[in-house]
């Protein structure tokens, strides 16, 4: 779930430590990064790598994209925005809160169709199951993953079956709370939440059914004159944070639109 | 923003919020006439379990419903009865939430309500042959009627302002689950912040009267006393 108090929290912890942080840049910058909920274990361990390679370091706070975009429009003191979708880095940049030029994607999520049961699902022929009672799905109309698995379900044929029997949570991680806890037998998930786990049954749904699921990162405004900032979106393309995505489940873009890719 | 898709969620809070408010009194009566009258030296251990829900935060109770409801507790045995695989996502699964979260904002007022009863008119009803039973209906419930309407009215709002829970266990399903705050919720991320506020303001009116209502209540509960 998220959790709005998290970046006020973390703000607060700035506001105390302004100075310790402004006395101890022996090793570097500080970038502060409004981060995607589904992003955050490929996000933390991209941070340490940036911390390791480039002695700057990363102060993430995560969320849905909608409340931290909401948070940025209200001032929020983002440096960084890592957005599960493109939809509001292009707003962002639209309503002068980002930097022109600076938007690209840094990652493409996969979609999956995953049950806790072994065996239970072979193909997308899992979703004709008359048994079937309950398929979780993020909110199509605010979250990407969502609004894929509805596209999904639309290309399939099977849009009745999915609305009729859909359970949505407020974000993908919800999605997946409703199946790992049994309450639904299906879910439409970010393959990055199941990566890890070898339990279960799965079906990677191919990236024709749906509209890419492109995530764009951006610099704010707030960030423009910060050199960390800049290096930080830099090392999300870079060879090392590829590689860390991959392994998260997802995939990467060669090279990013406008702009010369990473190694 | 218009009636069709403003109104669904509102009529299923006030039925949430109604069919909850029913169970609660039906509940919560017993255990305040109980916990204001028993002498058992665990009381404050029984009124402490009844309070929890005060302090916890909802995503503890979401998270032990969502876990409680599913098909591996004892939500999935009685949903399987009716050819369900789980409570959560369902209305009923919402009204039992709903219960546990606000049994105490209703029991408070009305264990308050039956200690400022005394023993002194039960004494006097039992002298003149009243059956306890006789003397709890004609006695103690007249006597504490501010405090079972302040109980009342507190649950019901209690569950109208209800948040946190429903996120977790109700799946957002229009007209079993999406409630006015979860509904809220979704026109903000949704940056639909006119229909936003017009829900808002009004749950915040709404609010207001009612808290109001209940301090008024509460005043000439305690003026009796004096």
């Amino acid at each position: 779930m998220t959790r709005p108090a998290l970046p006020s929290a973390i703000l607060i912890v700035q506001l105390l430590a302004g100075t310790a942080f402004a006395e101890a840049p022996l090793r570097g910058g500080t970038v502060t990064a409004a981060v995607a909920a589904n992003f955050t274990a490929a996000a933390r361990e991209i941070a340490a790598a940036f911390e390791d390679a480039t002695g700057d370091g990363a102060l993430l706070s995560f969320g849905s994209t909608g409340q931290l975009y909401a948070q940025i429009l209200q001032g929020a003191p983002f440096e960084v925005f890592l957005a599960a979708d493109e939809a509001r880095p292009e707003l962002a940049e639209r309503e002068g809160l980002a930097v022109p030029g600076s938007r690209r994607t840094y990652a493409v999520g996969r979609l999956v169709l995953f049950s806790t049961e072994a065996g239970r699902i072979a193909g997308p022929g899992a979703l004709r199951d008359p048994g079937l009672r309950r398929i979780a799905l993020a909110n199509p109309a605010l979250a990407p993953y969502g609004r894929a698995a509805l596209e999904t379900a639309r290309a399939l044929g099977m849009e009745d079956i999915v609305r009729d029997r859909q359970v949505i949570g407020a974000n993908v991680s919800q999605a997946h709370q409703f199946v790992r806890t049994g309450n639904a037998e299906l879910g439409f998930l970010a393959l990055s939440q199941v990566v890890r786990s070898a339990d279960g049954s799965r079906w990677l749904v191919p990236e024709h059914l749906h509209a890419p699921i492109r995530q764009q990162a951006v610099l704010l405004e707030a960030g423009r004159d910060n050199p960390a900032a800049a290096r930080f979106l830099d090392f999300l393309g870079s060879a090392t944070a590829r590689a860390i995505l991959r392994r998260h489940g997802y995939r990467t873009e060669q090279p990013a639109p406008g702009r010369r890719g990473g190694p | 923003m218009n009636a069709e898709t403003l109104w669904p969620p509102i009529r299923l809070t006030l039925e949430l919020a109604g069919v909850t408010t029913v169970f609660l009194l039906l509940l919560g009566t017993p255990i305040a006439w109980w916990l204001a009258r028993t002498r058992f030296r665990f009381k404050e251990a029984v009124a402490a379990l009844v309070a929890l829900p005060l302090v916890l935060p909802p995503t503890v109770l979401g998270f032990y419903l969502l876990i409680a409801l599913g098909p591996d507790g004892p939500g999935g045995f009685v949903a399987r009865l009716f050819g369900e695989r789980s409570l959560a996502f369902s209305f009923p699964g919402l009204v039992i939430g709903s219960i546990i979260y606000s049994l105490p904002f209703t029991v408070q007022p009305i264990r308050s309500a039956f200690e400022a009863v005394g023993d002194r008119p039960l004494e006097a009803a039992a002298t003149l042959q009243a059956s306890p039973w006789d003397a709890f209906w004609t006695v103690a419930v007249p006597l504490a009627r501010p405090g079972l309407i302040a109980g009342a009215v507190l649950g019901f709002a209690h569950t109208v302002g209800e948040f946190g829970v429903i996120l977790m266990i109700g799946g957002n399903i229009p007209g079993a689950t999406r409630v006015l705050s979860i509904a809220i919720y979704d026109h903000v991320e949704l940056m639909e912040w006119g229909t936003a506020h017009l829900l808002s303001g009004s749950l915040l009116a709404f609010s207001f009267v009612v808290v109001a209502l209940t301090l008024s209540l509460q005043k000439k509960m305690g003026g009796r006393d004096r």
